[in-house]
């Protein structure tokens, strides 16, 4: 079986993110980008099922301008057998996203895609979910565990009130949540095996779907700041400033 | 303006969340019928007809929704969906589940997340975890949203809107229920609870915990945890509190040995009063909090519950 994991180049979960003085984005010049951590734990899934035997071949693809492809040779380096990079300089939404991935997925005919549930910069949490309904695949989002069986996978998701799992006719789509597992570092002769591996471009607007967003970003502003309070020097006059002054107890 | 929300519910009982996306929709302004799928779920349906503002509320009464399956659900409001300007549901594990599937087979863009109502096509969302606000305007025929409840309050009741069945089964065949496991408590959701007391780190361990339940049972909270005490295994990764876990904006807050990584700031900033009770002088929480004790925990909880 052949799995298709999507990634998404993304600022460090490490940077403290600033938004731009002209409120139209936030600061990427100068700031160290990464692989979405939601994609790595996607790279990490597959490379073990690979490793387990039940996946025969890893394949990764990213979007986005040349700069993509350092993240694509990171998810090499953690053990994906070859990559895709889709060029373009647009920024697309999830839905053009999806649509790309969805002639991805008709070309490769993978029988799991495993991608992560989320960015973390736009937070959207859709790719996923939209690829699968454009496939007509079944979907197991917030995945905590993923056990492939004949044809089948059965997926743990991590939901609001605990745990469900839910099982699905192969080919679905899975969408990483942060327990499934931790990714591994890779190792530095893994790194120099990466930069031989196979790493194809194709232009996004080659693959014939609409790349224009209905969605307009307007401005991005700061949040509004909390103010810090007063220090209280024992639990009574907690009690008592929550009881008269808060008036929350 | 035609609305359909659809209601988050367990087949028994609405989930307040449905609530609060009701004054989401009130913002936008127009018609707004509720969608209520599951299966046996007829005294929920009756519950969301008496909220306020609510004009009809639909039924579709199918084993295919008892799970709410996003494959089943997905297919049956992209149907209904057509005829309406805006579909909205809550921000939850349930709702982020299915509505992107409904907007993908609409072809159209669904905005995550939205915490305020700027007008019928303009919204608000938080990006980067919170650390920066984006204000959107959307020009699909088909506005797809899901709501952060925790930025709404909750609609109020007193309605009696009418009932409708519907006769739809979409069954996409590919995926099956298995199991579930809940945790059980009698405590309020966290996401519902007007107290909050959570847990981080400093409680060193998970029978720590208990020290919580005495202040939590006197104030009727509901009790979280960071991140950090999750990962470490203290408690289960449902009482997380911060940007991958539950989102709260509780009247009252109160954060236990909890250090105030941005994660889980950007889970409890919203609340309207923020108690922080950590050793460390310098942690990050007392920047956010209105009252702060620098003391021991293990001292402060007791004393915390014989005074309340």
């Amino acid at each position: 079986m052949k799995i298709l994991v999507p990634v998404k180049r993304v600022i460090d979960y490490n940077v403290k993110v600033r938004v731009k003085a002209d409120q139209t984005g936030v600061d990427l010049a100068n700031v160290k980008m990464a692989l979405n951590p939601f994609c790595e734990i996607a790279v990490e899934e597959a490379v073990r099922l690979k490793e387990a035997g039940t996946a025969s071949e890893v394949v990764v693809v990213s979007i986005g301008t040349t700069a993509v492809q350092e993240q694509l040779r990171t998810a090499l380096a953690l053990g994906a057998d070859r990559a895709l990079h889709i060029e373009t300089d647009l920024t697309l939404d999830s839905l053009q996203v999806a649509k790309l991935l969805a002639k991805v997925v008709s070309e490769e005919q993978p029988g799991m895609v495993i991608l992560g549930k989320q960015a973390i910069d736009s937070d959207n949490n859709q790719t996923g979910q939209m690829l699968a309904a454009l496939t007509g695949m079944g979907q197991g989002t917030f995945a905590s565990k993923v056990v492939v069986n004949d044809g089948k996978v059965q997926v743990t998701r991590e939901i609001d009130g605990g745990l469900q799992t839910l099982e699905l006719t192969l080919p679905a789509v899975v969408s990483t949540d942060l327990r499934l597992n931790e990714p591994r570092y890779a190792s530095l002769p893994n790194i120099m095996k990466a930069k031989k591996k196979p790493l194809d471009v194709k232009a996004a607007d080659s693959f014939g779907v609409s790349l224009e967003s209905k969605v307009t970003l307007l401005k991005v502003t700061a949040p509004a700041v909390r103010q810090g309070g007063v220090k209280v020097e024992s639990v009574a006059e907690l009690v008592d400033k929550l009881k008269h002054e808060a008036k929350v107890i | 303006m035609a609305i359909l929300l659809i209601a988050e519910h367990n087949n028994q009982s609405l989930k307040t969340e449905t609530h609060k996306v009701m004054q989401a929709a009130t913002a936008i302004g127009g018609d707004i019928t509720v969608l209520v799928a599951g299966c046996n779920c007829a005294a929920a349906a009756s519950e969301a007809a008496t909220i306020n503002g609510v004009s009809k509320v639909l039924v579709a009464d199918n084993v295919v929704y008892e799970h709410q399956l996003a494959e089943n659900i997905a297919a049956l409001v992209a149907e209904l969906g057509k005829d309406f300007s805006h579909i909205l549901t809550a921000a939850t594990t349930t709702g982020k589940n299915f509505l992107p599937r409904v907007a993908a087979l609409l072809d159209v863009a669904q905005i995550s997340d939205v915490i305020a109502i700027e007008s019928a096509d303009t919204f608000i969302r938080p990006i980067y975890a919170g650390n920066a606000i984006a204000t959107v305007q959307s020009t699909d025929a088909i506005k797809v949203l899901t709501v952060r409840p925790a930025a709404f309050r909750a609609a109020e009741t007193g309605n009696s809107a009418p009932v409708e069945a519907i006769d739809a089964k979409h069954d996409a065949g590919v995926s099956r229920y298995v199991s579930e496991e809940l945790t059980k408590s009698e405590r309020p959701e966290l996401t519902a609870a007007r107290v909050v007391i959570s847990g981080g780190r400093g409680m060193q361990n998970g029978e720590n915990f208990a020290l919580l339940n005495g202040i939590a049972d006197k104030l009727g909270a509901a009790i979280g945890a960071s991140r950090a005490a999750v990962d470490a295994g203290f408690v289960p990764n449902d009482m997380q509190v911060g940007q991958t876990g539950k989102i709260v904006a509780p009247e009252l807050y109160i954060a236990v040995g909890i250090s105030g990584a941005i994660q889980h700031l950007a889970g409890m900033k919203d609340s309207k009063i923020i108690v922080a009770i950590n050793k460390d002088a310098e942690a990050p929480i007392f920047q956010v909090a209105d009252y702060g004790l620098v003391a021991d925990l293990f001292t402060v909880l007791p004393e915390l519950e014989q005074q309340l």
